[in-house]
């Protein structure tokens, strides 16, 4: 099957990121591309740099050299806030939740609402009523909303239900992009389903995604492409259509190489 | 390829939904961290009142609002600091500083050689300014140099009674060498038999505003996620970092009205004050429920705590015990508060 070519310019792109630890080479010239409104998942075995990568276009590392460009924009993320003021939300695979803080709390963490007015511009207040009712409302929205209660400190959820407030923050947030570090590593089975439903939805709602995961049945049931990370490299960029299970595995660990014109490089989803 | 730790929410719901009553207390406790020293403090003064009337007297009640004051001031910088999982042994040191550099400034005394005789407002306004300062000294070792709070407080605090003594030639300043103002703190209000001193009213209206702060603003959370897990508060586009040395930095504010405080509480400015202080704001903030590791406590809880140390030492004092059992109860109610805690976070599911 040949590759429709669109006329796209790619939403995200990172060309040649390098990125070292001490002696340690993360990223290689690491390249990616990310098409609007598609869901893209970034696979490689253990090692192979999607963690680092991922985490160069959140803005939780700076790549060595090697640039990045939004919208055809070059951008340099210095921190994780950075990467969110441009629209980038990021589950990171920690979750980077607060375990002592309720889960509204930890909605809104680092971008609270204040009152209107005086109270909350010369006296600061948070407008904690706002921030529980709109943050149940999102949990319910996204389908997610299995707490008891909205102001339970998230030490006392579940991992399934930590791993929920952390998609629903960057689902609520996310108005670019939005990736996924192995979002349902933690999840029970219909938890997993859930969040797989959720990134169709983002998708069909024209938010593009990046998904990292090593559970290939998930893979191939959401993504449109996807990119085999190898050696801090990108070994190729597949689709479930053109390739299967095995092929990808096979690439991942080096044992097969896909030519260059058969890989799916350019957008195959038309963005509407 | 498989998938991992399936089912693991609802085993964890089952182990939610059933609770025994010592885990229901667990929680709740969790939930509400100053209901224990809310409960000591009232057995406390039960017991107290119980062995010897005088106890509960107007006249020894003052006297306890009294003592607490300067502790329950510091406690609040202290208590900041600890949520973010910092300790600040210097808080004691950098009172000491502050006050005598209120005291000297103010000085007007002819025959002193660190005679500057400025007006009162500026001296303690310096004299705060002095406190934030050394707070920011802190902070920033803690923060640039990515120090441990502990090493950095131990070395400032030698750091900061050196340059007391070196500035000010540990000449204690007597009340009558001072304009008034240095000793407003000190003032009593007649409420009947009881008296209520001015110290006092100004560490509860901190208390007031701090537990707004906390509870209420950015700022507040930012100090609780910083302190619960820096990493995520950091991928949650909080700046860490700044946060660290803004608590510091306020600590520091906080300890400088200390320092007022005390001149007003002792009627003197002496170099060598009350060395135990340091370590008395920690306890009063761990037996309030404050967890050393960060992330958890409240404000209330420390002044409840501040109370106690003062209550217990009292209590014993009229009980007619010696020192010795005062320190070893106070030595007791620490170790079983940290237990308590530890116990606490194993709510976590």
């Amino acid at each position: 099957m040949s590759t429709p070519t669109l006329a796209l310019e790619p939403l995200l792109s990172c060309r040649g990121l390098v990125k070292s630890f001490g002696h340690v080479i993360g990223l290689n010239g690491a390249d990616l591309d990310l098409y609007p409104g598609e869901v893209l998942a970034v696979v490689g075995d253990n090692g192979a740099g999607k963690s680092t990568l991922i985490k160069c276009v959140a803005g939780a590392l700076i790549p060595d050299t090697g640039e990045i460009t939004l919208n055809g924009e070059r951008r340099e993320f210095k921190r994780t806030q950075d990467a969110r003021l441009q629209g980038i939300e990021t589950v990171f695979q920690t979750l980077a939740v607060s375990p002592a803080l309720d889960i509204a709390s930890n909605l809104y963490l680092g971008r609270e609402l204040r009152k209107p007015g005086v109270i909350g511009k010369v006296f600061r207040m948070l407008d904690k009523k706002r921030m529980r009712t709109e943050a149940s409302q999102h949990l319910q929205d996204l389908g997610i909303g299995t707490v008891q209660s909205i102001t339970q400190t998230v030490e006392t959820l579940s991992g399934g239900q930590r791993q929920a407030v952390a998609v629903a923050r960057a689902a609520v947030f996310g108005s670019k992009l939005i990736i996924l570090d192995e979002p349902t590593a933690a999840l029970g089975v219909r938890e997993s389903a859930r969040v797989l439903q959720l990134i169709k939805d983002l998708r069909d709602r024209g938010m593009p995604v990046i998904l990292i995961s090593h559970n290939m049945p998930q893979v191939f049931e959401v993504a449109d492409r996807i990119h085999v990370q190898r050696l801090g490299r990108r070994a190729a960029v597949v689709t479930p259509q053109t390739h299967t299970m095995n092929d990808v595995v096979a690439i991942m660990t080096g044992a097969m190489s896909v030519d260059e014109k058969d890989q799916a490089l350019g957008p195959v989803r038309s963005a509407n | 390829m498989s998938d991992p730790a399936s089912g693991t929410m609802d085993l964890a719901g089952e182990f939610l939904g059933r609770r025994t009553p010592m885990q229901r207390i667990q929680v709740t406790l969790h939930r509400y961290p100053y209901l224990s020293p809310l409960i000591v403090l009232v057995v406390a003064l039960v017991i107290f009142a119980l062995i010897n009337p005088k106890f509960i007297l107007p006249g020894n009640l003052s006297f306890i609002t009294q003592q607490t004051v300067v502790i329950g001031t510091l406690a609040i910088a202290q208590t900041l600091i600890i949520l973010t999982a910092g300790i600040d042994l210097s808080i004691g040191a950098i009172m000491v500083f502050g006050q005598m550099v209120m005291a000297n400034l103010a000085l007007t005394a002819a025959s002193n050689a660190t005679n500057f005789g400025l007006p009162p407002w500026l001296a303690i306004t310096i004299g705060i300014c002095a406190s934030i300062l050394a707070g920011a000294i802190n902070g920033f070792l803690i923060v640039k140099l990515s120090l441990p709070p502990f090493i950095v407080t131990l070395g400032t605090l030698s750091v900061f009674t050196a340059l007391t003594l070196i500035l000010f030639k540990a000449r204690t300043i007597q009340g009558p060498e001072m304009p008034d103002l240095l000793k407003v703190m000190g003032v009593a209000i007649k409420i009947g038999s009881f008296q209520l001193m001015v110290g006092v009213i100004v560490m509860l209206v901190l208390f007031a505003v701090f537990t707004y702060v906390l509870r209420m603003t950015s700022w507040g959370t930012h100090i609780y996620a910083v302190g619960d897990d820096p990493q995520a508060a950091e991928l949650s586009g909080i700046s860490t970092k700044r946060v660290l040395f803004s608590v510091y930095v306020v600590a520091g504010f906080i300890t400088g009205i200390g320092a007022w405080i005390y001149i007003g509480r002792t009627g003197a400015a002496s170099p060598n004050a009350d060395p135990s202080i340091n370590l008395d704001t920690i306890t009063a903030v761990v037996i309030g429920g404050t967890s050393l590791f960060g992330g958890r406590g409240t404000l209330i809880g420390s002044l409840l705590g501040a109370f106690i140390v003062v209550v217990v030492e009292n209590g014993l004092a009229l009980a007619g015990l010696d020192q010795a059992y005062r320190v070893l109860a106070i030595g007791i109610l620490v170790i079983a508060a940290v237990a308590l805690d530890q116990w606490i976070r194993k709510v976590r599911a």
